[in-house]
């Protein structure tokens, strides 16, 4: 399946992209940072410590344990600082 | 109830006194302004990375969850992103309710969830270079009070 991957802060700059499409058959947020991992260094480097990573799937914080069915748009992003 | 995300700069008093008007016969008003700190000097500015259409459907979650727990008339959360300098506002929070007591809690529940559970990430620029603000344990530790 098609899903869209958005990327915040560090993330963003180690990875080098806001966004970007990509064909998955993983079928959890942790399958899927497994496939993103295998795919290039900076891929891993940006996942290397999940602890420091949090994800949303459509704009809702979630999980890395969450199923992607029918998930649009995966967002991956540091721990929130705003106020 | 209103949330307002912007890059602009506000007036935090104009903003005050014109939630003040018009905050529905309430006896209490308390409101928060968050400013960019100089640190002493070391910090030229900060800029604020926001994700639009997540940021406000959070920050209007945290909002109905504070109407939800108290009583209020009314309540703002405005937030900026984008660059700003040292002294300038990044963001407020309004409560109003018939007695302080609620207004005030509220203030704080939002303050609290939105330091940590909306989408903001700020990124300082100062002597030292450029670099992205950790969040703390102890925002994180403050939502176990609510």
């Amino acid at each position: 399946m098609s899903v869209t991957i958005l990327y915040f802060a560090w993330l963003r700059e180690r990875i080098g992209l806001p966004r970007e499409t990509v064909e998955t058959r993983a079928a959890t947020v942790a399958g899927l940072v497994e496939e993103l991992r295998a795919r290039e260094e900076r891929y891993a480097l940006a996942f290397a410590d999940l602890k420091a990573v949090r994800v949303a799937l459509d704009q809702e914080l979630s999980d890395f344990d969450a199923p992607l069915a029918g998930v649009r748009e995966i967002a991956f992003f540091p721990p929130m600082t705003g106020g | 109830m209103t949330v307002r995300v912007q890059a602009e700069p506000f007036d935090y008093g104009a903003e005050c006194n014109a939630f003040a008007a018009a905050c529905g016969g309430a006896g209490a008003v308390v409101t928060f302004c968050g400013l960019v700190r100089d640190e002493d000097g070391r910090l030229s500015g900060m800029e604020i990375e926001h994700y639009p259409g997540m940021t406000e459907r959070a920050l209007a979650g945290i909002e109905a969850e504070a109407r939800a727990r108290w009583s209020l008339t009314e309540a703002l959360i405005l937030h900026r992103h984008g660059p700003m300098a040292p002294g300038e506002a990044i963001m407020m929070v309004a409560t109003a309710s018939r007695h302080r007591g609620d207004a005030f809690a509220a203030a704080e529940f939002l303050m609290d969830y939105l330091k940590s559970r909306a989408p903001f990430w700020k990124k300082e620029f100062g002597t030292d270079g450029e670099a992205w603000v950790a969040a703390r344990d102890e925002d994180e530790d403050q939502l176990k009070r609510w």
